[in-house]
Formats: structure tokens, C-alpha cells, sequence
């Protein structure tokens, strides 16, 4: 019996996979979490990649671009392999992209080890993603890539000591580990570390404790929303002086809609990220206009540069591959990938298939009246530290 | 269906005999379960998250719908199955029936454990308890991220073949067999559990916690072992869940899953055997279908359907139908 099961599953399998070539079309599965607590960062992703749609046609190497959308609600890995096995299996699809939330993307890389599928990873920031399937790669960035290069920036900058306030959870850890680690490797000290709740609305406590310390510097990552605001009125309520006392952080803290909550408290903060809209470049520039355009006016964030990139990837990869879709060919072709996004000049590192890119070092700044993260540094062709040191080992 | 009708006198031994015998219908019912196999092998994954979720639903009827015992917290055993099974087939070994013992007895334990708090209280106060059982071992987990792999989820558990002949494939044709099969052994214990003097014992509480001492039964002492049972059946689940996926994540953990279950079968009808499998199987079929016609809003239907279901059907589905039965009989 088992082994008609398998037949009859094999030649449906069969089935489809000639009826979709004989269409011509190359399926892009989608999966983010389009409702739920983040479906935010999941509709600007997807405007990124309907965006490079919209200015790039959807037909590639004579092929048909069709993208198919699943909703996963939230870091649910259970339900993420589900579908990503539903996208392969019954839906046909080429290549599985999207992924805001590391553990969905770690539960769909499975499915793209086993069925072979090129996977594009569009945001989740945990180094080890990558590794789970060969067939992997890229586009956003790793939260220890930002942190690190933040930790070593700030003591060739003459940061020695410095105190590190991080949410208790994952991703803070993981900033807490990287930015203490690049502190140390390059001379500086850690005077003092916190890790606070995660969902929490005060943070007086927390910041008046570091001030006790008077510390030369302090390192923030919290998760975006109400939180920045909240933090921001904190140190000024205390009386931390920016311009005695650096508040360093990642880019979720002076995202734009954390600056238009933070107001005037958020001078001076200095951040490292991997994009901002006030980037300055001639492609930005005309990225920035429209998406501005198709969004209501908004700007877009590393969201969307994380959706568009993506997209340019898969693009270019099949125009390599003439159109063609195995994921051995589609990850061969990614492989060392180098362009020019908006966000500066982007490659996929062929042994890793992680992105390398330019982090940039800004300071909130009053511009004509408006908050701003001015670029004043930037530190190049950044790869992902904790896969550098592993090869190291 | 499991109502005394005074206008039929029997012994207690037929109206037993007869409350355990298969019917029709519900073997029926189990045949159709093998369905998806042949009619929607492309389904079968939904299918054994189906079969998942229904084993967790049925031990949330176990204390809410024949016992009485309101939980808002019951993903707690949920996690703590789905968390030990993934722990003990990283650390120790992939064979699965052990690692779903092991679920079974971690979630044994710790529920036996919270069972002597349980039996003490009712209603409100039983909410604000498992609610608050529920997101302690939430943060817990959370907290001991080299042992759970906290936000990140537990990486690397590798499941080995169901009696080392039958490998979980990208289909999900064991997947289905493994949950289907354990849901039904399951199923026919709490079966039997519930036609039995105990069962009877158990809806004698819910109808009267305070009257069933006066008749001999100790109400506290049958809470804490029915208690016991039903998280021991929702560790079960869980660690399928766990094996299946090969990954845990904090959301076995989360209110979310405590909530949707409890909606479930509100949805099936609580109280029924069947309540918490029809209900799993509509609420997972619909959310399935929903967010493939709109990924974005389908949020807004399921809401629709369950306040449809709700007005219309104060009993789930299940109370529906065997209303509208009835009514048939008579005429």
C-alpha cells in the first residue's frame, strides 16, 4: 500500500512539475506574516517587492514571475514548514522567499534542504539561518554584522568604556554578545550590562542605574515600536547628556516612526544600519520617489530594501540561469553576486551565501527642521562576524 | 446523546453498556480520517497539524467540557510536551515513541504538580491561575535560551524513522500516519475514561462541585487525577508537534494557542468526544482557506464564522446537529 501511496504522490508530483513548465512560469512562494503583531514590517516588504516588479516587468529570461502569498501570523515555525511544504508540493513553486522571523525561517530552510528549492531570506537577522540549507541566501542583513561593526567603530573612535542595555530576549542577546565581544577585541571595556523585559513601557529604573555609572557610552537594542519613544523620555527624564554620555545603538532605535515619537530626545543618538532613506545616491534617490509614490508618501525602511533586494537577486540569478529554476543552478548563479542597491553596493559572499555590505555610522540631527540620521561614516564590504569566526575555529 | 432520559428506565450496567457502544456514525467518522491519503496528498501536513491540534483539544475537553475546569493556560502542558520531546531527541536519542513517553511524563508531572492548586479553586480564579501558569512557563522558557533556543526556537532535533522503517517525508504521508495513529489510541482511552463510572463522576462535578462529596465522591481527588490525565494528553500532542516540525518555538507557549483551543472547541462543541476534533478540523480548514484567498485579512471571516456558530449554535456544531437529529427523530 505505502508503496502506492508513493506512486501515485510521485506521479502527481510529475504532473505538476510538466504542467508548470509548460506554462513558463517561475513560482515565487512568499511566506511573512501579513496579519498579527507584524504584519507592519510584512506589508513593507512585500511593497518592496512589488515595487522592483513594478520598474522591473515580471517577465524574466522569458519566463513569467508569479508570486504566490502565504500568511504565517507570527513567529510560528510549525506553521512556516507547513507551508513552505504546501508551496513545494501541491503549489509547484521555484523558489521560497520572504521570511521576517528567524525561527519561520529556520523551520522553511528544512524544506529547501530537502526539496532542493533556492531560498531567498529577505530579513530574519540571526547568523546561523544560512546555514541550514545550502540552498539559501541573503538579502537583509545579521544583527551581529550591525552590532559588531558598531562595538569596534566606537572604540577606534575614542570609546573606551561602555555600558550595554539590551531586551532580554534572542535577538538582544545576540546584539549584547557581538557589540561586548568587539569592544573587548579591539581594546575598549564593558563597564556594566542589562538586560531588560521585553515588553516593557518604563524604563527609569533601568537608565537610572547606568547613570549611577556614569558610563563613557551606552549601547541600546530594544525591538521597534512604543519602545524607543519610551526610552528616549527615559534618559531625558534622568538626565543622561548626550554630549557627555554617547547613547549608541541599531537602527530600530531612530527608525522613522521612533523619531517622530522620540522628538528632541533623540538628538544625537548614533546608530549603525544597513539603510535609511536619507541615503545619497542617484538609485535612492529614485527609489525613495517611488516608493513614495505607491505608498501614501511614506518612506521606505530596510523592509522594503530587504523585499526589493531580494527581488533584484532572484532576478538576476535566473537571467544567469536562462530562466533556469533547480535550486543547485539558481544558488550557483547567487553565489558572490555583487550590485548596486539603494542602499550602496551589495554582494553575496560565495562561501557563506550571506550578504556583504556597507554599515553605516549616523547621528540623529535637526535638518530643516526635521530629525534625521545623518550619515557621517560608513565601514565597507562587512560580512557576518559570527560565521567569520566560525571558519576561524 | 449522553443525558439520562427519565422517560426510559434502565439499570445503571445497560445505561453504561450503551453509552460505550460504536455507532455508526463514529466509525464512520474514523474511516474518513484515512481519506486525506488518497484524496488530498498534497493536504496531508495540514492534515497532521489537524490531527495535532484535535489530541490537544481533546484534553482540553476532558477538563473543561466534562469536568468543568476552566483553563486558559492549557498550552502550557502543550509546550512542555512539545519542549521535552524536542530536548530529549536533540540530546539523548531520535527514536519517537520514547520521546513521546518522555513528553508524556514531563507534562505528567508537572501537571499532577499544579493539579493540587487546581482542585482547589473554581471559575474566575481558575482562569486567573492557569493564565498565570501559562505565561510563567512562557517567560521560563524564554528565559533559558541554551536550553530552548528562546526567541530563536530549539534548532537541531533530528527525528528518526517511525519503527526505524517509516521516514518523515516532504509529503507528509508518516507525519499523518504517526498523529492520526496516536490520536486514535488516545481518543479510545479517553473514550473509555469517559463511559466509565469515573466519566460519570467527572459530569456530576461539573453539574455540582459541592453536592458530589454528599454521595460519596471526592470531588477534589477526581479533579487532580483527570486534571493529571489531560496534560499528560496535551504533552502527547505537543511532542508530536515537536517531531513532526523538528523544531519547538515559544508560541507552544503563548496565550495565543491556549486561546485558539479553547475556541475550538467551543466551536466542536465542549463536552462531546467529538466536539474538539470537529472543532480543530473547521477552525484549521477555514484559517487554511481564509488566508489563501486574502493572506492579509482573513482574520475578519474566522471572526465572522465564530460569532455565526455562536449565536446560531450555542452548543458548537456538534450540539447543532444532534439538536436538529433530534428533531428529525420526533417527526
Amino acid at each position: 500500500m505505502r508503496s502506492m501511496l508513493y506512486a501515485s504522490a510521485a506521479a502527481l508530483a510529475l504532473a505538476c512539475v510538466s504542467t508548470a513548465q509548460a506554462q513558463d512560469t517561475v513560482k515565487i512562494g512568499v511566506i511573512l506574516p501579513y496579519s498579527g503583531q507584524f504584519a507592519d514590517g510584512a506589508k513593507q516588504m512585500d511593497a518592496g517587492i512589488k515595487l522592483y516588479m513594478k520598474l522591473n516587468g515580471d517577465t524574466v529570461a522569458g519566463k513569467k514571475i508569479e508570486i504566490i502569498r502565504k500568511d504565517v501570523a507570527g513567529p510560528q515555525p510549525p506553521v512556516a514548514k507547513r507551508l513552505a511544504q504546501e508551496l513545494v508540493v501541491r503549489d509547484n513553486v521555484d523558489i521560497l522567499a520572504g521570511f521576517l522571523l528567524t525561527p519561520n525561517a529556520m523551520a522553511a530552510a528544512d524544506i529547501s534542504a530537502e526539496a532542493k528549492k533556492f531560498m531567498v531570506i529577505m530579513n530574519a537577522a540571526t547568523s546561523i539561518i544560512t546555514t541550514k540549507s545550502n540552498y539559501s541566501v541573503r538579502t537583509s542583513f545579521t544583527l551581529p554584522q550591525v552590532s559588531a561593526t558598531l562595538g569596534s567603530w566606537a572604540v577606534k573612535n575614542g570609546v573606551k568604556k561602555a555600558y550595554t542595555m539590551v531586551s532580554d530576549y534572542g535577538p538582544g542577546h545576540d546584539a549584547e554578545t557581538s557589540f561586548q565581544g568587539a569592544i573587548k577585541a579591539s581594546g575598549g571595556e564593558v563597564v556594566g550590562s542589562v538586560r531588560m523585559a521585553v515588553a516593557n513601557p518604563d524604563f527609569s529604573a533601568y537608565v537610572q542605574r547606568a547613570k549611577d555609572l556614569n558610563p563613557e557610552s551606552i549601547f541600546v537594542f530594544i525591538p521597534g515600536g512604543s519602545q524607543p519613544a519610551a526610552i528616549g523620555k527615559a534618559f531625558a527624564e534622568r538626565g543622561v547628556d548626550v554630549s557627555k554620555t554617547k547613547i549608541m545603538g541599531t537602527g530600530e532605535l531612530t527608525d522613522d516612526s521612533a523619531l517622530a515619537n522620540m522628538g528632541d530626545n533623540a538628538l544625537g543618538v548614533i546608530t549603525a544600519w544597513t539603510y535609511d532613506h536619507n541615503h545619497k545616491s542617484a538609485l535612492n534617490e529614485k527609489f525613495v520617489a517611488e516608493y513614495r509614490k505607491d505608498n501614501n508618501g511614506e518612506n521606505p525602511n530596510f523592509f522594503v530594501a530587504g523585499g526589493y533586494d531580494g527581488m533584484h537577486l532572484i532576478y538576476e540569478a535566473l537571467k544567469k540561469t536562462a530562466g533556469k529554476t533547480d535550486g543547485e543552478a539558481l544558488v550557483n548563479a547567487a553565489k558572490g553576486m555583487k550590485w548596486e542597491s539603494p542602499r550602496g553596493p551589495m554582494m553575496i559572499d560565495p562561501e557563506t551565501r550571506d550578504v556583504v555590505q556597507t554599515i553605516y555610522i549616523r547621528k540623529v540631527e535637526k535638518v530643516g527642521g526635521k530629525l534625521v540620521n545623518v550619515e557621517f561614516d560608513k565601514v565597507e564590504n562587512v560580512k557576518d562576524p559570527v560565521k567569520a569566526a566560525m571558519k576561524n575555529n | 446523546m449522553t443525558v439520562l432520559d427519565p422517560a426510559h428506565t434502565m439499570t445503571p450496567q445497560t445505561y453504561m453498556q450503551q453509552l460505550s457502544r460504536w455507532r455508526a456514525l463514529e466509525i464512520a467518522f474514523w474511516l474518513a480520517t484515512l481519506l486525506p491519503f488518497w484524496l488530498f496528498p498534497t493536504y496531508l501536513s495540514l492534515a497532521s497539524q489537524i490531527a495535532i491540534t484535535a489530541l490537544f483539544a481533546l484534553s482540553l475537553d476532558l477538563i473543561l467540557g466534562y469536568a468543568g475546569i476552566v483553563s486558559l493556560g492549557h498550552a502550557a502542558f502543550f509546550g512542555l510536551g512539545a519542549y521535552s520531546a524536542g530536548i530529549f531527541t536533540k540530546f539523548v536519542w531520535g527514536e519517537p515513541f520514547s520521546g513521546l513517553l518522555v513528553a508524556a511524563l514531563v507534562a505528567g508531572v508537572v501537571g499532577y504538580a499544579s493539579s493540587f492548586i487546581i482542585s482547589r479553586f473554581r471559575h474566575l480564579t481558575l482562569i486567573m491561575i492557569t493564565l498565570g501558569l501559562g505565561l510563567l512557563l512562557h517567560e521560563a522558557a524564554n528565559s533559558a535560551s541554551w536550553l530552548t533556543g528562546g526567541s530563536d526556537g530549539l534548532q537541531g532535533v533530528s527525528i528518526q524513522p517511525v519503527f526505524g522503517v517509516f521516514k518523515f517525508d516532504l509529503y507528509g504521508y508518516t507525519a499523518y500516519g504517526y498523529a492520526l495513529g496516536i490520536l486514535f489510541l488516545c481518543f479510545l482511552f479517553t473514550r473509555h475514561l469517559i463511559n466509565s463510572p469515573f466519566g460519570l463522576a467527572l459530569r456530576g462535578i461539573r453539574e455540582n462541585f459541592t453536592r458530589m462529596p454528599a454521595i460519596g465522591a471526592d470531588s477534589r481527588a477526581h479533579i487532580r487525577k483527570v486534571y493529571t490525565i489531560s496534560a499528560i494528553i496535551a504533552g502527547i500532542a505537543g511532542g508530536i508537534l515537536a517531531q513532526t516540525t523538528e523544531t519547538v518555538a515559544l508560541e507552544v507557549l503563548s496565550f495565543e494557542r491556549s486561546a485558539d483551543v479553547l475556541v475550538m472547541l467551543v466551536l466542536g462543541g465542549a463536552g462531546r468526544l467529538y466536539g474538539g476534533l470537529i472543532g480543530a478540523a473547521v477552525f484549521l480548514i477555514a484559517r487554511d482557506q481564509f488566508s489563501g484567498i486574502n493572506p492579509q485579512y482573513w482574520y475578519f471571516w474566522i471572526g465572522v464564522l465564530l460569532v455565526v456558530v455562536v449565536m446560531l449554535l450555542p452548543n458548537g456544531i456538534l450540539g447543532g446537529l444532534s439538536k436538529l437529529t433530534a428533531r428529525w427523530r420526533r417527526t
